[in-house]
């Protein structure tokens, strides 16, 4: 009893640990928040410039706004969680992790929440911005659906990003160009930008295996009723999100014991400048 | 030596820089993963990047493209794709030398003109931005029909146009190289800071005439507005832009080559400036780890 209360402590001590750079990094460079904030912004605004050259009604902004402020995450996912272990093993920190008498689901968890929650302040602040710019006003249907379903998402979302973190061990310079390469087909497929539904039922579906697509479609049906541009209700889409944390959380635990296995053997663990 | 011996060596001497700079910058940016994966990495984010602007205006026009917009919005995104490539290309090559490989005071120390180095960083990205570019405009004229025909556009405007337009991105690429030598904690976002403005304020995507007036006022300042402007009417014949319309091709040109001179002589001098900076600094071999 003892011993599993002491790999509890342990597990917890590490996911603060892990978190604890994350959020003092928010205060530390103040400026970053600025470029954080400015940079999806300038993104947001070219596109809400041309859903109103082409005289698109008013919900257009507030979709765009709403992809706006939800590409941060994305983006986290992707930079401070996918490459992550790629750029520890660049600045020697890698091995480290792994002789430390600790799980290594608790270091890609404290990335996570610190990634959440640093990244919430920035999506909060675009999401602000652009609907003051823009004039933008959101009708809230279902405040407890709403943050069920953002808390679904992010949960499935980040599961995802361990998942990559598992699969981008192996890589050197390659992980860099494989996030970069996850961004434009990624802001396409999950409708980042205009309604998911509009490329067609097959598409739509299989682009839900990214739980953003779900995620982003139930938030602007909660925000915007009336729009009428769901791909699945509500309901369905909170159901599949939930599955999806599950079978992440679970994969991503699995990935990474096997990965780092397979980075073990073939020696990529220490490999730098690649 | 005489003069005009010096002068063929130092020119000599920079275009062996230029090559050298150019076949490393393309062995960096292609030889990471097999060509297969090179090739659908250079396929997959341009289309998938203008496919976005491609739905969000079918959503909205219900699926017609003969609004004079979408040649517009196509064209404008396909090219702007030269953009963040050359801006970033020419910065980055100093992120990457002086941060990650820990080469720059090598290269510094080494019988090779920085400048030019920088210039061939830049050209290796041209060349991947072609792909990309020359991808992106086949794929609109063959799925959508593009109304571009590549034997009867103008060529005379369109050659002049793109060659300046490039020159003047390489020149702003210098002075973003300058600045990021000099700065610290700030360099890796300055790149897509200027291109994302730059996107927003030329007219890239949308006409100028959308952008509130005091927008509008600094994107007829920049020179990446009439460099696109110039292309658009070179391929397709026609402005949807209501604001540059008045302007004739002759007068598009003109205002390019000016602002492209004087972009081109603020960024040597700024670049310059940098560098001695740097220097005097000690910040040619620093690292942030970042």
């Amino acid at each position: 009893m003892n011993n599993f209360r002491r790999e509890v402590m342990v597990f917890l001590r590490t996911v603060r640990g892990r978190a604890y750079p994350r959020l003092i990094g928010l205060q530390r460079e103040k400026s970053w928040m600025f470029f954080e904030i400015f940079l999806p912004l300038l993104g947001t605004s070219a596109f809400v410039f041309i859903y109103r050259a082409l005289g698109a009604k008013p919900e257009f902004t507030g979709f765009v706004v709403l992809g706006g402020a939800m590409t941060a995450y994305w983006m986290n996912v992707l930079w401070s969680m996918a490459t992550q272990f790629y750029w520890e093993k660049e600045t020697g920190n890698l091995a480290l992790y792994l002789i430390a008498p600790t799980s290594r689901m608790a270091i890609l968890l404290g990335m996570a929440l610190g990634g959440m929650a640093a990244t919430t302040v920035r999506a909060l602040a675009v999401l602000l911005l652009g609907s003051l710019v823009f004039q933008v006003t959101f009708t809230v249907s279902n405040w407890g659906a709403l943050v069920l379903v953002f808390l679904l998402t992010l949960v499935a979302l980040y599961g995802l990003g361990m998942i990559f973190a598992s699969a981008f061990l192996l890589y050197g310079r390659e992980a860099w160009h494989m996030a970069n390469l996850l961004q434009e087909p990624v802001f396409l497929l999950s409708g980042f930008y205009f309604p998911i539904k509009s490329l067609g039922f097959w598409i739509s579906a299989g682009a839900s295996l990214i739980p953003i697509t779900l995620g982003l479609d139930a938030m602007r049906q909660i925000l915007y009723p009336q729009a009428g541009w769901g791909f699945l209700d509500v309901g369905t889409e909170t159901t599949i999100l939930a599955l999806l944390s599950v079978v992440f959380l679970i994969a991503a635990h699995r990935m990474l014991l096997f990965l780092e296995n397979v980075a073990r053997r073939e020696g990529r663990l220490t490999v730098r400048g690649q | 030596m005489t003069i005009p011996v010096l002068q063929r060596e130092t020119w000599r001497e920079s275009l062996r820089s230029l090559k050298v700079a150019t076949w490393l910058g393309w062995q960096i940016e292609s030889n990471w993963t097999e060509p297969f994966l090179f090739a659908v990495y250079s396929i997959a984010k341009p289309v998938a990047g203008a496919m976005i602007l491609v739905v969000m205006y079918l959503v909205v026009s219900g699926g017609q493209t003969n609004n004079p917009l979408f040649p517009y919005i196509y064209l404008g995104n396909a090219f702007y794709i030269y953009v963040g490539s050359v801006l970033m290309g020419i910065s980055w090559a100093v992120i990457d030398d002086r941060e990650h490989y820990g080469v720059l005071k090598y290269i510094y120390v080494s019988p090779i003109h920085v400048y030019f180095y920088l210039l061939g960083r830049g050209v290796a990205r041209t060349l991947t931005g072609t792909i990309a570019v020359i991808i992106t405009l086949t794929f609109g004229m063959l799925v959508f029909k593009l109304p571009v025909n590549l034997l009867t556009m103008n060529h005379a405007l369109f050659w002049p146009v793109f060659l300046i337009g490039l020159a003047g991105l390489a020149l702003i690429g210098i002075l973003l190289a300058g600045l990021t030598l000099i700065t610290a904690r700030h360099n890796y976002f300055m790149g897509e800071a200027v291109a994302g403005a730059l996107y927003l304020l030329c007219g890239a995507v949308f006409p100028l005439d959308v952008l509130p007036k005091s927008l509008q006022y600094i994107g007829l300042g920049l020179p990446m507005t009439y460099w696109l402007e110039g292309l658009r009417r070179a391929l397709i014949g026609t402005s949807a832009s209501p604001l540059l319309a008045p302007f004739s091709n002759e007068t598009i040109l003109i205002i390019l080559l000016g602002s492209t001179l004087l972009v081109g002589a603020i960024s040597l001098g700024f670049y310059r400036w940098c560098e001695r900076r740097a220097k005097e600094k000690g910040l040619i071999d620093m690292q942030t780890m970042y």
